[in-house]
């Protein structure tokens, strides 16, 4: 159909695509105009959409009623501690797998996967109490390595596919050019590699970022990330919604961004490849 | 050339990742097992003993088991409905040629990176909200009575809130395979005469099945975890009417600490969550080779 456009079906099919996406995105942008509003404006009847004295008075106070800068550095520890961490652990796991399989490699893949299927309110017993018994409860490094373990398969999983697309040959051909192993990796290796480490990265501290199981279950107020943060705001306390709309666009706000990055990655590291 | 010595090499690189993995996953769940088996509530320390099944007992015939068990179903189900028609309309949609499509792309795709917590507070408050939420203003521009989303229709409410999350995802893994189909093919057929019902019947969704597939599976094993959403929504509630299996056993594990009939509990979603796993692994085991 490419080679004729019907200039009235492309219109029709914009107008009815913007209105979908408008709609759909319409919630974020009702809580960043929200995060702007005074707390009576913000519960206003008939709301006010544009027209209203902008305010940024929220945000400072989001940092007021509790220590806002701190859980946002514990997601920022939390999510890159678990991700660097899983990668460090993964990395070698899948560069070996992609470059000398054996007969086994599919069964270890597969098993991997297969751990990620393990529904986690099965195991919030133990790891609670694991967690009790070591003082792990409430501690940023516990949720390093509790999320560290949730993502390492799929971490794994990415970086294996990733590696596998790079072609063997071509290690061959730096082989008979006589370059010595450390140089093959320096030089050949690593510069095919980096982006699909780096997709990898990317996807998995989305993925902590946001996760909202382990957060909430084992975190109280030192080591509570965003996601535990905001949850705070579930017990009514007067009028909120100004102040948890400047604290969750400001949760999202990095992350959204990161998001539209990582979109193409984003199929493939979630299907484990199934899809690309 | 797989030598003896990079043989072993690869050995030594695997081994941290399986050993970490094997250790997450066997321990705590022969603690669960454990558990299960025992009476055993942080209330009553030093009082565990062994009772046989009597926590699967417990668990399994306690009301509120079967309610959960049907909420899941409900909510998973609901979802999938949800974002498995609305995904593949979506990608229908966003695979034709259209003016800022790209950008279109980028709306519909944000909500998968709200963190659950942010979206389901936003849509219980600024939406949902019985006096003071948007919907509530729309229905009483339009003259209707206003809904107490959360308090008359929780289940469905969760579950919408849910699927506004899911959508981009499905929509996302959809459009990519949609445009992996060869067009050709498509020509072909309305060179013959197909219109695009059949186009769409005969030659796209037979293309889309796998990543159909694959949406439904992967959403499924997520969806049996839905949690976050339920904790600050609706707490379960009222009675169990919200209540899934992931939240009845948190309930039981850490409000009523009992551990042993949560390990219990823990047991049967584990083999929930596994019938489900079975298809996905022989499906995705099949696409590596």
């Amino acid at each position: 159909m490419s080679s004729r456009v019907f200039p009235k079906r492309k219109l029709i099919f914009t107008v009815v695509g913007w209105l979908i996406g408008i709609t759909l995105f319409f919630p974020i942008i009702w809580t960043i105009l929200t995060s702007f509003k005074t707390e009576g404006t913000a519960i206003a009847m008939p709301p006010k959409f544009l027209f209203f004295d902008w305010t940024l008075e929220n945000y400072f106070e989001v940092q007021d009623r509790s220590n806002y800068l701190q859980h946002a550095m514990n997601s920022v520890v939390i999510s890159l501690g678990s991700t660097g961490l899983g990668l460090l652990v993964a990395m070698p796991a899948a560069w070996a797998m992609a470059f000398s399989p054996t007969k086994h490699t599919k069964n270890v893949l597969m098993w991997m996967l297969s751990t990620k299927m393990l529904p986690p309110v099965g195991v919030l017993v133990p790891i609670y109490l694991l967690f009790r018994d070591f003082d792990l409860l409430d501690t940023r490094l516990g949720m390093v390595v509790v999320l560290m373990l949730m993502n390492l398969p799929i971490i794994v999983w990415m970086l294996y596919t990733y590696f596998k697309e790079i072609p063997g040959e071509i290690l061959e051909a730096a082989r008979m050019d006589g370059a010595t192993i450390g140089k093959e990796i320096i030089y050949v290796l690593a510069p095919m590699a980096v982006p699909g480490i780096a997709s990898t990265l990317l996807l998995n501290v989305i993925l902590a970022w946001n996760e909202s199981f382990w957060t909430l279950n084992l975190t109280v107020t030192d080591a509570a990330p965003l996601t535990a943060f905001i949850a705070s705001y579930s017990s009514p306390e007067g009028l909120f919604w100004a102040k948890l709309s400047a604290a969750s666009t400001l949760a999202i706000a990095p992350i959204l961004v990161m998001g539209w990055f990582s979109q193409k990655q984003l199929v493939r590291g979630l299907t484990f490849g199934a899809v690309k | 050339m797989a030598t003896l010595h990079t043989r072993s090499l690869a050995r030594v690189m695997i081994s941290p990742a399986v050993l970490i993995l094997l250790v997450w996953m066997i321990i705590p769940l022969a603690m669960t097992l454990y558990f299960s088996l025992l009476r055993y509530n942080l209330l009553m320390p030093g009082l565990e003993e062994f009772t046989g099944l009597a926590n699967y007992e417990f668990f399994l015939t306690d009301p509120a088991f079967v309610d959960s068990l049907v909420n899941t179903l409900l909510l998973v189900g609901g979802v999938l409905v949800v974002t498995v028609i609305g995904g593949t309309l979506l990608a229908l949609l966003l695979d034709q040629p259209s003016w800022g499509r790209g950008i279109v792309r980028l709306l519909v795709i944000a909500p998968f990176f709200v963190m659950p917590t942010v979206s389901a507070l936003v849509w219980k408050n600024m939406f949902m909200h019985s006096v003071n939420g948007l919907f509530t203003w729309i229905a009483h521009s339009l003259g209707f009575e206003p809904i107490d989303w959360l308090a008359e229709f929780p289940l469905f409410s969760i579950t919408m809130i849910v699927a506004w999350g899911w959508l981009p995802f499905a929509t996302l893994i959809i459009l990519t395979a949609l445009q992996s189909l060869d067009q050709s093919q498509k020509e072909a057929a309305e060179l013959d005469g197909a219109g695009p019902i059949s186009v769409f019947a005969y030659i796209t969704l037979p293309h889309l099945t796998r990543a159909l597939t694959v949406v439904v599976l992967i959403e499924t094993i997520f969806l049996l975890s839905v949690f976050a959403e339920i904790l600050v929504t609706t707490n379960g509630g009222p009675g169990t009417e919200s209540t899934n299996i992931s939240y009845l056993i948190y309930a039981q594990a850490l409000l009523q600490f009992d551990v042993g009939a949560a390990s219990a509990g823990g047991i049967v979603a584990i083999l929930l969550a596994n019938i489900v796993a079975i298809f996905l692994i022989r499906m995705i085991g099949r696409n590596l080779g």
